[in-house]
């Protein structure tokens, strides 16, 4: 791990130096005060990111439609208007159907929010703005990202429902296939860059936006592509949302949810949502760097910048396109993205070896 | 070889016709929404709008008409002839020789037609461009037109036995 004063570690150790009300304790109790006290700010973020995006989908949505979306709730724009939403879920009855399975059905929504929330841990915010340096940060996000299908599997399948069990058995499949397609197109820029590491990743992409990843390569260029369709696809977003369809499955593995159950099933999915673009923007799009030599904005900045363009792009999509079908998911999947991203990878390495490394 | 062109021409047309897609969707979301936001604001009215019956009941001689054109039969009057010194005009000089103790309209039943007031013939019975017809209770849409003045008439004449008492409706 690269100590710097920027990194989580790196404020936790101060925060312990310097504050007379940590300095007393034994050093675990002390750290693990500390580490209590950041991961709630880190889950406060992700609430406010999913707030803002929720609010940013309905404004999106409303004004391709021609529409104003809200307007009322807190005054200009409507923008409380999820606050409004998400006190509501708050206060609405916590139903569990009779013939549900309760414990795996009440352990399902934690579980998929779970595996969003600690995909957090990897993914830089600017340089060393971490919550931990993990030098296999890309592999981990991946290997964490797939364990909300269990969750998602347990709600389906809990909810005694056969709407719900279709949802959950095509988000499964969904995301197990669409699995492979995003870590191919991952692996290229491992090639290229020579490490898992985010930070290193995104600090070998400053210096303008010819260094990013994105245009270093005609293959890193198509493989950027093929991972935005693909994690679109991970995430349950248009158009590959058959998990949900609501037109065929009411809404899918999630129902037979309500009230507060519900609100964490919605939370993960627009948190997934920050996840994917986060991925992207620091694989392809040269995380924090601005796009000239000079970084004149905070990294954060410039990081969260690029986040709310893809998610805007995203949303725009999403109220584009129609759904697939479940045939034309797969054939999407395994007949183009696929081998697809297989010709990508031996580009790379092609180019790789014909321009010595560079 | 034709499967191959195949394959990559239909990679093509799914990118292509996706960003074609949004290009429409990107500029409808720079046109202006057409949301009209109702309570604060409204669509201007046409000229004959045909909203909520509303009738100047100074002008109305009692004459039935709009009752008998009404085809749900919303409208009910009741009228009492007026004694030869009690006669009064309109404001275009029609003769009033009833006292109209009771004019009411039931805008639960109205079904808004304008019949009545094609009947009318000094056009005192006129629809308003009044359409927020929603109310707690039905009684708060049955309108009374009647005047105070005629109700009094009225009751005296029946207080003094006067064979012409209400009948008509």
């Amino acid at each position: 791990m690269v100590g710097s004063r920027w990194e989580l570690k790196g404020w936790v150790d101060g925060l312990i130096r310097e504050s007379p009300l940590l300095q007393g304790m034994p050093p675990e109790v002390s750290y693990l005060l500390a580490m209590v006290f950041f991961s709630l700010v880190a889950v406060g973020w992700m609430a406010i990111l999913a707030l803002v995006f929720v609010w940013l989908e309905r404004k999106v949505s409303a004004r391709i439609q021609s529409r104003l979306g809200p307007v009322y709730v807190g005054g200009k724009f409507g923008w409380a208007q999820t606050l409004a939403d998400a006190l509501k879920l708050l206060m609405k009855e916590d139903l569990i159907p009779a013939a549900a399975d309760r414990l795996l059905f009440t352990l399902a929504p934690p579980l998929v929010f779970l595996a969003t929330m600690l995909t957090f841990v990897a993914i830089p915010f600017g340089r060393g703005l971490v919550i931990a340096n993990l030098d296999i940060g890309i592999f981990f996000i991946l290997a964490i990202s797939s364990l909300g299908v269990i969750g998602i599997i347990m709600g389906g399948w809990a909810s005694d429902n056969k709407w719900s069990l279709y949802g959950a058995m095509r988000a499964a499949g969904q995301i197990v296939s669409y699995e492979i397609p995003v870590a191919l197109s991952l692996i290229g820029v491992v090639m290229y860059t020579g490490t898992l590491n985010l930070v290193q990743i995104g600090q070998a992409q400053a210096g303008g936006i010819w260094h990013w990843n994105l245009f270093r390569s005609p293959f890193l260029l198509a493989a950027g592509v093929v991972y935005f369709v693909a994690a679109l696809a991970e995430a349950d977003r248009t158009p590959f949302d058959l998990p949900e369809a609501e037109s065929e499955l009411v809404s899918g593995f999630h129902t037979e949810y309500s009230g507060m159950k519900f609100a964490f099933f919605f939370l993960a999915e627009y948190s997934n949502l920050f996840v994917i673009s986060a991925v992207a923007t620091v694989m392809f799009l040269g995380a924090w760097n601005s796009f000239l030599p000079w970084q004149i904005l905070p990294g954060p900045v410039w990081f969260l910048m690029k986040v709310f363009f893809l998610v805007v792009v995203i949303m725009w999509l999403r109220w584009t396109l129609p759904r697939l079908r479940v045939d034309q998911l797969m054939r999407v999947c395994w007949k183009v993205l696929i081998p697809i991203s297989f010709i990508l990878l031996i580009g790379v390495g092609v180019q790789m070896w014909v321009f010595r490394g560079r | 070889m034709g499967a191959v062109l195949r394959y990559v021409s239909d990679i093509y047309k799914g990118v292509a016709t996706t960003l074609i897609g949004m290009g429409v969707t990107g500029r409808n979301a720079f046109r202006r929404p057409i949301t009209l936001e109702y309570p604060d604001e409204r669509w201007p009215l046409p000229e004959r709008y045909r909203g909520i019956l509303h009738n100047r009941i100074e002008d109305c001689i009692g004459c039935l008409a709009c009752a008998r054109a009404c085809p749900v039969d919303c409208i009910h009057i009741q009228t009492v002839k007026r004694d030869k010194e009690d006669y009064g005009a309109t404001s275009d000089g029609t003769k009033i020789t009833q006292w109209i103790p009771r004019f009411d309209i039931d805008m639960a039943l109205c079904m808004l037609c304008g019949l009545c007031t094609e009947a009318c013939p000094t056009e005192c019975l006129t629809m308003t461009k009044e359409y927020e017809l929603a109310v707690s209770s039905k009684k708060e849409i049955y309108l009374e037109f009647a005047l105070q003045r005629d109700k009094r008439a009225v009751a005296e004449k029946m207080a003094a036995g006067d064979p012409a008492a209400p009948t008509k409706e």
